[in-house]
């Protein structure tokens, strides 16, 4: 299982959690298992979400593998000038 | 490790100063600019706007324009369809007003004629017919429930109930228990803060050169920071194929976010398509104030408790962003950058954006976290000052650094936040003298810096030299970074390589130039490219050798035997094995694709001395000192320049720039002349300290540079023009007016 | 609307235009020349990037008339550099990091050339004055001072 820290405005999504765990060896599965399991969450995830793991910000990327005890921040998608 | 991942090495090209490939273009006037192509049977377009900040089109005729000798095609709203997608509907909506004129300068027509002239005439000819609606410019007045509705039925699923249809977005981060942080702090400080919207300024005006045939194949010449993404948008809103439209990035005359967004190319291209011939469009410098680019503007409440040590013990914002006439997400940067130089164990930031009768908000340099962050470091200066407490000592005190978790969520990895306070804190500048009015301010920056798409192709030429084709327009000189990253890799003069800038028809998708991504992923890319290439090279070196390929090595520009067991044979140089590519297999090229992450966060100190005169209220900047982390500087020059370029421009933010609107919803500055941006006679020098922390996530350790340096000047001049005033300001600009009355009501 | 002929001289060479009554000197360079170096980045003054010279005088040609130009001798970026050797200014440009996206430099290649025309050796804050109508958004200014006292120190054989 990983932990997924999800940041402010989605806890209520996710019965008032901040921090959700699921399943997932990958990103791809994480965001499915997420919007699967939280449907309040699929508008965000829909719309675009960045993913840190450990730190390290990764804006699409599915196959990015996920450890056990990864540091996984769910963020909004990221842009900039 | 990764290949992708930093190792430390000594460099023999990067970190040089070797002078850019467009500069002689750029001092003989020879570089292409958005208006400077023309196409055979060319037409000049001009675009109608609303004279209003808020008005239902009931009607519009063209029929006069029409019939007006020159005039070969009109367009409006009712010439494109109704996209499904929601942001896409908002991009061509702000192109065109469909139901509503949503802010005054919003196009409601367009006009393709044989002359300039003609086309000017033909605006005047059309009637169109507005109900004007009560408009909203405020955004504390467009959270209100019951100001006007500039747009319904757009807010998202996270906005809390009973909000102003004018509310699309709320966001919320943070961690720890607030009451317990407050109820720690020996002081708490709570303050509000106002800033306008600016504009990036850029001195080019937006132009394009749209040539649309009857075959369906089209092409777009057209200053912008993305060619790729343009294309996307406007191949969505024209509905035509992505191979059919080729779009050109022509040199830009600066962006800074501004030219991320599309604002007239797909009406150019509609104005092509039904005129049958090329359409030249170029705005005027009013028009690009009324109908592109600006910031949000915003309104902000901050609140930090602070033990009389300097130690923060909570920290709180409430962030109103406006972006303009449409939804904006902007809010979620500043959010998320407030505190995020701060080591902190309960904190939170709450944000909302608000839609108000003004242009639609593009990005500029951190779209964001400048109005943040300055309200976040006007709040620290005073606690510091509350306390007696040196403001570098507190920001050491409370940094962020390896291993932090951020006020955003993740934890940080290698930051650069306190070697740059640490030099700042050393730095002469820090210990000067000051005289009478006259004050000196700090303040952190922060910058997330993203990767994303990204393509580039790489050619060794059978004379020994090498082409880099690569896809994102150059804005501060990365033709230059990149030729320097390839010529390290390869192992063979800067002179030998040459840079350019596809179009869209020539390469893969790239993510456009910003998110200060394109030293750091164009740059990931390059030397992958390279590194493909010079692998295709040892194996030709290895069959002319007749050893096994693995048995070769890249060693200064030429391929050479792996130790004394692979033979011994003389090196090939990339120039030999090039010159003989066609008898050995052909040409030889090196390709890289990713979508790069890693980019690593960017974190900047600035210093300044300024001197208010108490007569006037005007400020003046006296000395700067930009310290920032850039990862590797690949050419310094270059990095100092976004440096300086960008503490300029936060310095205007800070002391003049502004979107004025009136009573009526009008912008009342749109011209250079009372939008006034930094002259010359404005500033001192700019210093620059550059610290290089490797970034982990490139192969040289690269990081972004180009927007942190816009972020620390509001708070840094604010803090500084406080404390020579005596008075802690709160709004900006804090031009001289503003300036001159705080200090009367100081008494 | 009727349109003059002007006979004139540009960057040394004898030019001749048609142009109507209303049009500025900015446009007939771009428009009718392919003089496309000078740049139009408001149209009103107030950014000095169609910066030339008038008789040796320095105007922002968006202000000027192309009618005026009858008999006069202009200068342009153009004529700056001399075949393929560049004026000091243009080099020191270059070699200094005083350019980003390059769309002010022409106008503020001109003007410091005009300066330095009449005052080989200014202050820097002479300099930034005579510059403050010249309007740079990525440079900060830092860079383009430094290049222009380094050019003016070629020139006067320092």
């Amino acid at each position: 299982m990983v932990k997924v820290l999800l940041w402010g405005t989605l806890r209520s999504a996710a019965d008032g959690q901040a921090e959700v765990e699921v399943a997932a060896r990958t990103f791809k599965e994480l965001l499915d298992e997420l919007a699967a399991r939280y449907p309040g969450l699929e508008p965000q995830i829909k719309r675009g979400v960045s993913l840190a793991l450990d730190g390290k910000i990764y804006r699409e990327a599915w196959f990015t593998e996920i450890g056990p005890d990864s540091e996984v921040v769910l963020m909004p998608y990221m842009t900039g000038g | 490790m990764a290949l992708d991942a930093y190792q430390k090495r000594e460099f023999k090209q990067v970190g040089t100063r070797p002078n850019r490939p467009d500069g002689v273009d750029k001092v003989t006037g020879r570089a292409m600019y958005g208006a400077d192509a023309t196409a055979p049977g060319m037409l000049h377009a001009k675009v109608l706007r609303s004279p209003h900040a808020h008005a239902r089109i009931v009607a519009i005729d063209t029929s006069a324009a029409e019939a007006l000798p020159g005039v070969k095609a009109i367009v409006t709203a009712a010439d494109f369809g109704v996209p499904e997608d929601a942001f896409l509907l908002d991009v061509q909506d702000h192109c065109m007003a469909r139901e509503k004129a949503l802010y005054d300068g919003h196009a409601v027509a367009a006009v393709a004629a044989t002359s300039l002239a003609a086309a000017k005439a033909a605006l005047n000819l059309i009637k169109v017919d507005y109900e004007v609606l009560p408009h909203v410019t405020d955004v504390d007045e467009a959270m209100k429930p019951g100001a006007p509705v500039v747009q319904a039925g757009r807010a998202f699923e996270n906005v809390p109930a009973g909000m102003s249809e004018n509310v699309t977005h709320h966001c919320e981060f943070g961690h720890g228990d607030l009451d317990a942080g407050f109820a720690k702090a020996d002081h708490i400080i709570e303050r509000s803060f106002r800033t306008a919207a600016t504009h990036q300024g850029y001195i080019e005006p937006n132009a394009c050169l749209a040539s649309v045939t009857s075959d369906g194949r089209a092409d777009l010449w057209v200053c912008t920071q993305g060619q790729f993404f343009y294309r996307t948008l406007c191949a969505a809103i024209l509905g035509m194929e992505a191979s059919q439209l080729r779009v050109t990035a022509s040199e830009i005359g600066g962006g800074f976010g501004g030219k991320t967004m599309v604002y007239m190319e797909p009406v150019a291209l509609a104005l092509s398509k039904k005129a049958g011939r090329p359409v030249k469009l170029v705005l005027t410098r009013d028009e690009v104030f009324r109908a592109t680019g600006p910031t949000v503007s915003s309104s902000m409440d901050v609140k930090i408790g602070m033990t009389k040590d300097g130690r923060i013990t909570a920290a709180q914002a409430r962030l109103r962003y406006s972006g303009g006439a449409f939804h904006c997400g902007t809010v979620d940067f500043g959010a998320q950058a407030a505190f995020a130089a701060y080591d902190l164990e309960a904190v939170q930031t709450l944000g909302w954006n608000a839609m108000t009768n003004r242009p639609k908000e593009s990005a500029y340099r951190a779209p964001g976290a400048p109005l943040s962050i300055y309200a976040v470091e006007s709040v620290v200066d005073e606690l510091c000052q509350h306390f007696g407490l040196d403001p570098l000592a507190v920001r050491l005190k409370n940094a962020a650094d390896k291993g932090t978790k951020s006020s955003y969520g993740p934890t940080f990895d290698q930051i650069g936040l306190k070697a740059t306070l640490e030099a700042a804190k050393a730095h002469p500048h820090y210990a000067a003298p000051l005289g009478p009015n006259q004050g000196r301010g700090l303040s952190c920056g922060f910058w997330f810096n993203f990767g994303g798409n990204t393509c580039v192709s790489l050619s060794v030429n059978t004379d020994g030299t090498v082409g880099v084709t690569e896809g994102n327009p150059d804005i501060g000189g990365s033709r230059a970074s990149i030729s320097l990253m390839a010529a390290e890799e390869l192992g063979i003069p800067y002179d030998k390589i040459r840079t350019i800038v596809a179009d869209t028809s020539s390469l893969g998708y790239n993510d456009v130039t910003d998110g200060s991504r394109v030293t750091f992923a164009v740059g990931l890319a390059t030397i992958k490219a390279a590194r493909d290439a010079v692998q295709k090279m040892c194996s030709r070196a290895a069959k002319i050798w007749g050893i096994d390929e693995d048995a070769v090595e890249w060693v200064d520009g030429a391929a050479v035997p792996a130790g004394p067991n692979a033979g011994k044979f003389p090196p090939m140089t990339l120039a030999e094995i090039a010159a003989v590519s066609a008898e050995t297999g052909g040409p030889i090229c090196g390709h890289h694709e990713v979508n790069a992450d890693g980019a690593g966060v960017s974190f900047g100190v600035h210093l300044c001395d300024i001197e208010v005169d108490p007569e006037t209220g005007a400020t003046k900047v006296l000395r700067y000192t930009v310290f920032q982390d850039a990862g590797k500087a690949v050419h310094p020059s270059y990095v100092e320049g976004q440096m300086q370029g960008g503490a300029v421009q936060g310095i205007g933010w800070a002391l003049n720039e502004e979107y004025i609107y009136g009573a009526d919803g009008k912008l009342q500055n749109p011209g250079f002349l009372d939008y006034r941006i930094p002259v010359a006679s404005d500033l001192p020098m700019i210093d620059t300290v550059i610290l290089e922390i490797p970034n982990p996530g490139h192969p040289y350790g690269v990081r972004g540079v180009g927007e942190t340096g816009i972020v620390p000047p509001l708070a840094a001049i604010s803090n500084a023009v406080s404390r020579a005033v005596g008075v802690r300001m709160t709004e900006l600009p804090m031009s001289p007016p503003k300036l001159l009355k705080a200090i009367e009501a100081k008494g | 609307m009727k349109t003059i002929q002007v006979s004139t001289t540009i960057n040394g060479d004898p030019a001749e235009f048609i142009c109507t009554p209303d049009e500025t000197l900015l446009d007939v360079l771009r428009n009718r020349l392919g003089l496309t170096g000078s740049k139009e980045g408001c149209g009103t003054g107030d950014c000095g990037a169609c910066s030339v010279t008038v008789n040796g005088r320095l105007v922002c040609s968006c202000l000027v008339l192309g009618a005026e130009a009858e008999g006069a001798e202009i200068s342009t970026i153009e004529g700056m550099a001399e075949g393929e050797t560049l004026h000091p200014l243009q080099r020191a440009f270059i070699e200094h990091a005083a350019l980003q996206c390059g769309v002010c430099t022409p106008g503020i290649l001109v003007a410091a050339k005009s300066l330095l025309e009449k005052n080989p050796d200014p202050t820097d804050e002479e300099l930034r004055y005579w510059l403050a109508g010249n309007l740079c958004r990525c440079t900060g200014y830092d860079k383009i001072i430094r290049a222009v006292q380094v050019a003016a120190a070629e020139m006067r054989g320092a």
